[in-house]
């Protein structure tokens, strides 16, 4: 017992001297070009923590591919130019301004004067050309490094001068700039030697000494407690200031606290363990807001999603595959009547309200209304009608037996079963109300809840499924990061993986349009291309499009500039402008 | 005299519980998968007796309406309750098939006693279908487990030497193995989908073979210490047959044990199926049972919001402790 209450306070102690010992945000030098923020002011001081639901896995942004790791270096570490998640614009970053060559070939980025690295060494085009080297090199195997290829050709970078780097394009490519935010900017002093020792893959591990760690983000590394927790301290050197010129950040800290489940995050938040809470689901938020008059919680429903959950069918190609019990039932998923009954008969107001507690949105199409720039308006939103869905099931052959279970043209009964991932509970619960929906048509499905694992194996390698419900999207606005999932070829074009060419004609026309809209720079233009493939999606319903969850967030109630947005991360986003209005309780936490 | 009544109320309190669940769908107001999607997480339903037109004999409950702080009582209209009426078909035990219920009220008011959950499905009408299936994956498990365990351990006991070391050996094999992660690996080599039928026969099947090896030991040990009776010898000496022996007077000392046995292992594997289809290898939605409608309270909101959802745990505690007294006091009887 005394043991534990030494411990608490050597931890009390600790807690206070980190505190104590935050660096305070150094002085705007002359000739220091630094980003001005017009947002409302904060004050300095205080910690901020933040629960997450497992440890990163590395802090090296090159080569993380988990959105825990993401997290934690997006704060660390800056990019070019940015998307503001709020206003889902670009905006300028390290890079202060950028032209377009008329042809669209040509990025000349122009950098900000002046400004320095967490650990103090300036920044300079040497480090945007090493950073890109970096991210482009095969050896390194960047899972960004896609990004950086147009037609399978790699961009090129050049130095013009200390201060300007000019990017060439195989081919003209459409909001390329956006591209530029997610290449985090890296310090050539550190990591050029690691990289010629062909090191670069185990550089900046989680055990990595913070001294070696430096970015041009509003926080650094100061301590990692391996199971518990990750401390960043504020970037004394930053680049951004606030409208009264004082440098940002505003927190002395953050705190990445290793916690679990949302469950466990939601219950830190409640026990006030917690300051931010990412992503709720609308029960939990009804819960939280039950609360909210004791704890005074700001919390903030954001409307929909970019994200998309939808049912699909397993059109496969499966010979060689010995699935010959699905094999069969394709006949049935190839049939577009097939699916665009099944289509009518879901019932998506109930999935937005048994789902979602009517905190989202019912969905027809892949981009949804959370998506202002890019959503064709035009697609219909028809009500579900079961009568609909039987007479298209009667005009593609179908036939139903006098107890009304429904048998296809060779007098199999149409039964299937519907996959999804068991730890996800609100696609279990579509997959329920889907059983009961489809069981209004004779249709006897079953609900096979499987390892999230064991899910992506089914669909992406093994195509050992029927159909499953799954989610994708809600990275960006723009249509480029679409790509893999609506070209034949893409890798993540669910339905029919693996296609050696279009198999259908409006595929191909899908294919055509998309990679037109990659290189047409007009926007107009771009989303005519766009609204034209949402059309042809929405018709031949390679996926039945259910709904989209709204984006739920919360805070304590003395978190200031707490700007949740639509796009990921939703509430770290702008954590440099983040403060805590009373600073004293803050730092006595 | 006293501890026999006491088995008699035990015995008593049990035939109800099981005719419940038998006749589910006569005391069920609903059928277990219809979901009414205008009520998900509505509360119990209050049964009321005093009204706007004062005190009635015959209950009655108003229709439950949704507005954004939750569910509240439309007291527009007073729908009394009724009794026998026709509703939803079922069936009992596969023999005849009925539609009469013991209660219902007229629509749109829905008599939900224990509540509704995710779906709006009467959780009342789910906990007695889910019964069936709970509790008959107990009873049967446990036959199971006692036939191999007599089986076994009365070979073992009574042929003693490397049988009995080898079987012996077996079942410590089976006592050691961490059972849980076993049949989570399993799963993943079955096909992705099992009929309900099927996967209620493998959970038994699964339950049942893993709890062999204690009740074996157990038999095993009554059956060494019954081989070595005088009266054994005796009849050995006269010439009585391995069988003979076996039947007249070593299994019949293994019945009081084993009876006692079937009185803790029921509850254990009515838990066990719990466990098993919480864990999602039992069977899956829409069916109910017990276990799958536990899985609902994982979720930490879930489990905080809508207490009425603990109406399964009520039920498996419930019966456990019947089952438990019961085992209680056929074991002085026996010893």
């Amino acid at each position: 017992m005394k043991a534990i209450a030494r411990l608490a306070l050597v931890v009390c102690l600790c807690a206070a001297v980190s505190a104590a010992s935050a660096p305070t945000p150094q002085p705007v030098n002359q000739g220091e070009e630094l980003a001005r923020v017009d947002g409302a002011t904060g004050r300095y001081g205080g910690h901020l923590i933040v629960g997450q639901r497992s440890e990163p896995k590395t802090l090296n942004p090159v080569t993380a591919t988990d959105a825990v790791s993401r997290e934690v270096f997006e704060r660390l570490h800056a990019d070019l130019i940015e998307i503001n998640r709020s206003t889902q614009k670009t905006e300028p970053a390290l890079a202060k301004s950028w032209k377009m060559s008329p042809d669209g070939r040509t990025f000349t980025l122009k950098l900000r004067k002046g400004i320095r690295f967490s650990d103090g060494q300036p920044f300079d085009a040497d480090d945007v050309v090493f950073t890109f080297t970096v991210y482009l090199d095969e050896a390194v195997s960047s899972p960004q490094r896609d990004l950086l290829l147009i037609d399978g050709k790699p961009l090129t970078i050049s130095k013009v001068d200390q201060y300007t780097v000019r990017f060439t394009l195989p081919r003209p490519y459409a909001a390329a700039e956006r591209l530029f935010d997610s290449f985090a900017i890296l310090p050539r002093h550190i990591l050029e030697k690691p990289y010629r020792d062909g090191k670069f893959v185990q550089a900046w591990a989680l055990n990595t000494s913070p001294n070696e760690i430096a970015g041009l983000g509003p926080f650094r590394v100061k301590q990692y407690w391996p199971g518990q927790r990750i401390l960043l301290e504020r970037n004394p050197y930053y680049w951004k200031a606030d409208k009264n010129n004082h440098r940002l950040p505003y927190l002395d800290e953050l705190v990445f606290l290793f916690v679990g489940s949302e469950d466990a995050q939601v219950m830190r938040f409640e026990a006030g363990e917690t300051d931010l809470i990412n992503r709720l689901s609308s029960e939990n938020y009804s819960l939280l807001s039950k609360e909210q008059s004791r704890t005074g919680a700001q919390l903030a429903d954001l409307g929909p999603s970019l994200e998309y959950n939808f049912l699909v069918f397993n059109q496969n190609d499966l010979a060689g595959k010995k699935l010959d019990g699905i094999a069969r039932k394709q006949v049935w998923f190839q049939d577009l009547k097939f699916r665009q009954a099944v289509s009518a008969a879901v019932d998506r107001d109930s999935i937005v309200k048994l789902v979602y507690g009517s905190r989202g949105t019912a969905l027809w199409g892949n981009v949804g209304p959370g998506n202002k720039l890019w959503a064709n308006q035009s697609i219909p939103h028809p009500q579900r009608s079961v009568e609909t869905a039987r007479q298209l099931l009667k005009a593609a052959g179908f036939t139903w037996n006098a107890s009304g279970q429904l048998f296809d043209r060779a007098g199999q009964p149409v039964e299937f079963s519907i996959a999804t991932s068991s730890s996800n509970a609100q696609r279990m619960k579509m997959a329920t109300l889907l059983q009961d929906d489809l069981s209004h048509l004779g249709m006897q499905v079953h609900v096979v809840p499987l390892d999230f694992r064991a899910m992506i194996d089914c669909v992406f390698q093994s195509f050992d499924y029927e159909a499953a419900i799954m989610g994708l999207g809600g990275g960006d606005a723009d249509p480029n990061p679409e790509m893999n999932v609506w070209l034949s070829s893409g890798s993540t074009h669910l339905w029919h993986m693996n296609e050696a060419q279009s198999a259908t004609a409006w595929e191909r026309e899908i294919d055509q349009l998309m990679n037109e809209q990659m290189v047409t720079l007009d926007y107009q233009k771009r989303k005519k291309l766009y609204d034209r493939v949402q059309q042809i999606i929405s018709e031949q319903m390679p996926f039945i499009f259910l709904a989209t969850p709204n984006i739920l967030a919360g805070a304590k109630g003395d978190v200031g500039n707490f700007q949740p947005a639509l796009l990921d991360h939703y509430t770290l986003w702008n954590a440099d402008q983040i403060y805590l209005r009373n600073t004293e309780s803050a730092g006595a936490r | 005299m006293q501890n026999r009544l006491r088995i008699r109320l035990l015995v008593g309190a049990l035939v109800t519980v099981h005719a419940a669940v038998i006749f589910a769908g006569f005391f069920a107001p609903y059928d277990a998968k219809e979901q009414n999607r205008n009520l998900p997480y509505a509360p119990p339903t209050r049964l009321h007796f005093t009204g706007a037109t004062g005190f009635h004999l015959r209950p009655f409950v108003y229709a439950a309406v949704y507005d954004p702080n939750g569910y509240r009582e439309d007291r527009a209209r007073e729908y009394p309750v009724h009794f026998f009426v026709r509703g939803a078909s079922y069936s009992v035990l596969g023999i005849f098939t009925s539609g009469v219920h013991l209660i219902s009220v007229g629509d749109p008011a829905r008599i939900m006693l224990a509540g509704a959950d995710a779906f709006g499905r009467d959780e009342f009408s789910r906990l007695l279908f889910g019964g069936q299936l709970s509790l008959a994956a107990g009873l049967l498990a446990t036959l199971l487990t006692l036939a191999a365990a007599a089986l076994v351990g009365t070979i073992s006991g009574f042929y003693g030497g490397w049988i009995d070391e080898s079987l012996m050996g077996i079942s410590e094999l089976f006592l050691s193995l961490p059972w849980l992660y076993f049949l989570l690996g399993v799963r993943a080599f079955l096909p992705l989908h099992i009929s309900p039928l099927g996967t209620f026969l493998l959970l038994i099947g699964i339950i049942g073979l893993i709890g062999w090896a204690r009740p074996a030991r157990l038999v095993r040990g009554v059956v060494l210490s019954a081989r070595a009776r005088n009266y054994v010898a005796a009849a050995r000496g006269f010439g009585g047959s391995d069988f003979y022996l076996l039947r007249r007077h070593i299994l019949p000392e293994t019945f009081g044990a084993l009876l006692t046995q079937a009185a803790l292992l029921v509850p254990l594997y009515v838990a066990a199926e719990a466990t098993l289809s919480f864990f999602g290898l039992g069977v899956s939605e829409p069916v109910p049972s017990w276990g799958n409608m536990l899985a609902a309270l994982q979720h930490y909101s879930v489990l905080v919001s809508y207490g009425w959802l603990l109406a399964p745990a009520a039920a498996l505690v419930v019966t456990s402790v019947i089952y438990g007294m019961l085992a209680d006091a056929l074991h002085p009887r026996q010893s």
